[in-house]
This record gives C-alpha cells, structure tokens and sequence, in this order.
C-alpha cells in the first residue's frame, strides 16, 4: 500500500495481485499489456507481485489472483487450489478461465485417447477432460471475453480496488451493437450469437462485420429458442449454429441439450 | 405557414448554404444481402452522400438529440490523486459545440422530436442536454414514400405541422418548400424559388392524395388505451414474450424511447469520476431491479408489454397522444420479428396468434 493513497478522503488500499496462467494463449493477459495509454494508471492502481508476460520475478504474497487458462491437466488442478488458498479473491479471467473457451472444443469428441493420438502423435503427454476453473476451485469474479475487453478489465479492477460491486451488463449484445449503428449480420446474411451473448465487449465482432461467436457466453436472459427459429428462418443450418455455440464453451449446456434431442452425438 | 417553389436543381445550393454547420442526414451505409441499400443518419461532407430518397433508415437520428451515451457530469479531485481536503470540482457539458443541421426528416421523425419535447422539456424538470441540443438545432424535413411496414397514417404523424424549420416535398423537377422559421424564409431567398401558382398548389395536392393511396399497415387505435387495459392478462402477451429476445433492439432503433440509467466511473488514478447515462430499455432483464435485489418484471412478457403500455397507453393518458409515431423501425429490426401492428392486432382480437 502506498502512502496517502486516498479516494473521496478515503484510504484506498493497493492491493498485491498476480497473474497465473493454465492451459491457454496467455493472449488475455497480453491484452492489459496493450493498453499503454493507460498502462501506468493500472500499475499504480494495483502492485502487481507476478505476470510472466511482463516481469521476471514471481512472488507468492498476493490477495487477488487473476487466473487465465482452462484445466486439461491434473497438476494444473493442484496449482489452482494453492492459489485459492492464498488469494482472498480469485477472478477467472477470460473466456477459457470461465467455460473451458476454445480448449473444451476437444469434449465433444468421445474417445480421448484418439484425439491425444491425432494431436501429439506418439509424444506422452497428459490431457484430460478441459474444465473451467470454477469446476474446482470458488471463483469470486469472472471476467469473460476472448480475449477479454481491457477497458472492461480496468473499470472492474478499479471497482475492486474501491470496494464497489462489480456488474456486468445483463443484456445481449444487440444492445450495444445498435447503438454503434452497425448493419446487422444477419441483414447481410451472416449468422450472430449477439441476441443470446451477454453484453461488455462493446460489439467488437459485430463491429468489424464479423458475427458474435459467443465468447462471452450466454446473456442472463437468453432466448435460445428464438435463436434456433431466427437461424431457420434465414436459411443457416442447425449445424453451423451449434458449431458457433461450442466454440467458447459458455453455452455448453444449450449445445448438450440440442444435441440430446437429436440423438447423435459426434 | 408560408410556401414556396423552386427547381430541384437549386437544392445542391440550398445544401452548400446550410453546410456553414456540421449537415446530419440520410446516407447509404451499405447493401443487405439482397442487394437492398440499408441507410443511416450520419454526417453528410458531399451533397452528393445526402440520400433523400431513402425509404426509411435502420436507426432514428437520436443519437443526434438522446445519445445512446453521454457524460452528465464529470467531477475532477485536485490533489494528490485525490479527494481529500476537501477540493474538488464539477463539470456539466451538454454536449453542443456547434449548431446542427438535420436535413431530410420524414414526418414521423419530427413529431417523434415534438412528442420528445413535450415530455423531455415541458416537464417540471425540463432536461438540458436534449434541450441545448433541441435549441441548436436546425430542421429541414423531406416527404417520404411510404414503406410496407409503415403505420404512422394510424398514429396521426404522417404529415407534420410543426417542428421543422423548412420541409420540402419533391414534385418530380421541383421541391415544394414549407416554411415555418425566419431562418428558413432568409435562407430560401438566396436561391432561385417562387410563390407557389395554383397549378403547383394543384400538383401538390394530387401528389399527397397519391401518397395517402400508399400505406399497407395499419394499426387500428379507437379505444386502444381502454383494450389494453381490458386485456392486460390476455394470453398473447405470453406468446410474444416468448418471442422477445429481451435485447433492447427496438429500443435501440425507435425515434422516442428516451429511458435510461446512469452509472458511476471512476478514472484509475483516482483524478476523476464520471456520471454517464446510457439509453436503456424496458425490455432488458434488469430494467425493473432495485435497490435490495427485487425485480417488478422478471419475466420477457411482462417487460415487452410495458413498452406497449408506455407507448400507447400511458403516454396517451398523459399527452392525449400516443409514443409511437409508426415509423416501423422496431419491427423491422426485431430479429423475432415482433412487430407494432400484429402485436395490437393480436391483443385486439383477444385470440392466440
């Protein structure tokens, strides 16, 4: 904590934070990194103890651990459950921290042993069933994206820092898709996850004239049945949808249950 | 009011007068997949960019009057990157550097700005930020040729008496000019125009019984406040709810939804704190969630109908005249395809769709 450090006449604590990363890109933590504009202002706002995509040095004394990456190994299992230990608060951060994010792909093949062989070959290497990291461990706060929104991550860590509550927005990102006036993809006959994925990327993909994946997983209140008939009705195949779907791994439960009625797994 | 003629040529003019301030109107912001052309508001830089024969734009020119965000007020901590002892100060900025032209408004989008301006500024608590916009603000309208899914004939704002500065109708070589502001009248004495003869007044009459001849949709409104307040528990409301995406699309895109939240920032170094509002919807989850966690509508049903109820119904109370003023946009960007006038008509009829 640095001296004086105060907000609105109110000590402000700068609390030690650390970042971790399990099976992943680390591209979530390359994004905080990329914001050099407002860089130094993060720096101040936290003291930052490890971050291997920015310093040498790895310290274990920290209250706040931002975990990116999904589990695919049991060792990562093990890391994960020293860091709850010592954190008093874990935020999972990015979409393979919160559902599994594109790892998870690899559970909807049945026989993991072919898929280790299609992979790697004859290379040993170990590889289980991906979990998000809420499958072992409490998480707190889940900042979701891939990658994350790093203007997002900054307001929520400042809310933390403050001691406010942190919100995600609760609509889908049609919301903010039309207020950048954008075309709508499927005006152009692309298919979009923006009518069921929650909001806070500020329609990134949509934006570029690239149709929502999902990312984000499901909105609070997502209509996913409306979904299914507004892809039938445009002419995009239910298969194409799911593939969308399953790409991120927060809408695993819609995927599983659409699958179950068909009756055929792959 | 006064009238004037003059050739469609001298409009490039008229636009060269007027773009002294910052031209806002309709340009073509690309194709659909059909081949279609999809238009907006934006800023127009070339005459040539002004698409007055646009049909109708994907969204209203609110962003112009009721930004979809905007800072209220921004508060700066002197100091050590802080508050304390005590000095700090506050910030208003309405947002209004320079005056604007808004050309080539259908009717429905200017009585969408005089339905605004009843309850945003004739209010106990007149609101500012549109206001300042409102007074800055200089409006050129432009006749339309209604689309299929336009109703505003049954909302009563397919022609509008006032709320524009000039409104032009085109009568194939020539513009008919309405003008309701001395600005206006001064403007249209630096171009070629005239009195209007009584074969131009001929003209133009035949040309709006033309128009009258082309609204498809309709929406019937005889004694709607009283149905829907008979049919509040009707079941349909359920059945569109269980369309409704909740996404806050129609919102978005309508020309007089004005609701919204604010919510708090605060800059890392702790220099400055923000106010910022931000356009809502009653249809989003957490419009009616208050302090202490309760929501009052929980359920997509209930919220899409308080739209309805707040358009048709609880304005209509309050002003004697109806939200909607049948621009169609909602409908046609609802993804469900949830539009105005099958969702009264079905409520009408009582009967499940």
């Amino acid at each position: 904590m640095t001296k004086g450090k105060t907000f609105l006449g109110v000590p402000v604590a700068r609390p030690k934070v650390a970042f971790f990363e399990l099976s992943s890109c680390e591209g979530c933590q390359l994004q905080l990194l990329n914001n050099e504009a407002t860089l130094l202002d993060f720096l101040s706002l936290v003291e930052i103890v490890r971050f291997r995509e920015g310093m040498k040095e790895a310290g274990d004394d920290y209250e706040i651990a931002f975990v990116e990456g999904s589990i695919t190994r049991l060792d990562e299992e093990e890391r994960l459950r020293v860091i709850r230990d010592q954190a008093k608060i874990v935020v999972a951060l990015g979409s393979c921290a919160c559902f599994g994010g594109v790892n998870q792909l690899k559970n909807r093949f049945n026989d993991f042993e072919w898929v280790k062989k299609e992979v790697y070959g004859s290379f040993p290497i170990e590889s289980q069933e991906v979990k998000p990291i809420s499958a072992v461990i409490k998480v707190d706060l889940e900042i979701y994206g891939c990658p994350i929104k790093k203007e997002e991550v900054e307001r929520i860590v400042t809310a933390l820092v403050l001691g406010e509550q942190v919100h995600h927005p609760q609509y889908p990102v049609c919301m903010e898709c039309k207020a950048r006036e954008n075309i709508c993809l499927f005006d152009l006959g692309e298919p979009c996850l923006g009518p069921v994925t929650r909001a806070g990327c500020d329609a990134w993909c949509p934006s570029n004239r690239l149709g929502c994946w999902g990312c984000r997983g499901p909105a609070p209140e997502a209509n996913l049945g409306q979904l299914q008939i507004i892809m039938a009705e445009r002419g995009i195949s239910q298969e194409r949808m799911i593939d969308r779907l399953e790409c991120f791994g927060g809408f695993g439960a819609f995927v599983a249950e659409v699958k179950g009625k068909k009756g055929e797994p792959r | 009011m006064l009238f004037k003629v003059f050739p469609v040529a001298e409009l490039a003019r008229l636009h060269a007068i007027l773009a002294a301030d910052r031209i806002v109107g309709p340009v073509k912001k690309g194709e659909d997949q059909y081949g279609r052309s999809l238009y907006d508001f934006d800023v127009v830089h070339d005459f040539v960019d002004l698409h007055l024969d646009y049909g109708q734009t994907i969204h209203s020119a609110k962003n112009y009057f009721l930004p979809y965000r905007e800072d209220l007020c921004t508060f700066t901590f002197q100091g050590e990157g802080s508050g304390d002892g005590g000095d700090w100060h506050k910030e208003v900025d309405y947002g209004v550097y320079a005056p604007l032209v808004l050309f080539g408004l259908h009717p429905c989008d200017i009585n969408a700005l005089n339905k605004l301006d009843k309850v945003l500024l004739g209010g106990r608590y007149p609101n500012p930020f549109y206001g300042e916009k409102r007074a800055n603000m200089f409006i050129v309208g432009h006749s339309c040729s209604p689309q299929p899914f336009c109703f505003c004939k049954s909302m009563g704002t397919d022609s509008a008496i006032r709320g524009f500065d000039l409104f032009l109708t085109r009568m194939d070589d020539l513009y008919f000019a309405e003008i309701l502001s001395p600005r206006a009248f001064h403007l249209l004495e630096q171009i070629d125009c005239h009195d209007p003869d009584s074969s131009e007044h001929r003209r133009y009459m035949d040309l709006m019984e033309v128009r009258e001849s082309l609204f498809v949709a309709h929406v019937d409104t005889s004694d709607l406040t009283k149905i829907l307040d008979l049919e509040f528990q009707a079941p349909v409301w359920q059945e569109w709810g269980e369309k409704c995406l909740s996404c806050g699309t129609c919102a978005q895109v309508c020309p007089t939804c004005y609701c919204y939240g604010v919510e708090e920032r605060v800059d890392m170094d702790f220099t400055r704190a923000y106010k910022e509002k931000q356009l809502y919807s009653c249809n989003l989850l957490d419009f009616a969630a208050v302090a202490g966690g309760h929501n009052f509508r929980p359920e997509s049903h209930t919220r899409l109908k308080y739209r309805y109820y707040h358009k048709h119904r609880g304005f209509v109370e309050a002003f004697e005249e109806s939200l909607c003023v049948g621009c169609g946009r909602c409908g046609q960007s609802c993804l469900a395809r949830i539009t105005v006038p099958e969702v009264i008509a079905s409520v009408r009829a009582t009967k499940p769709l």
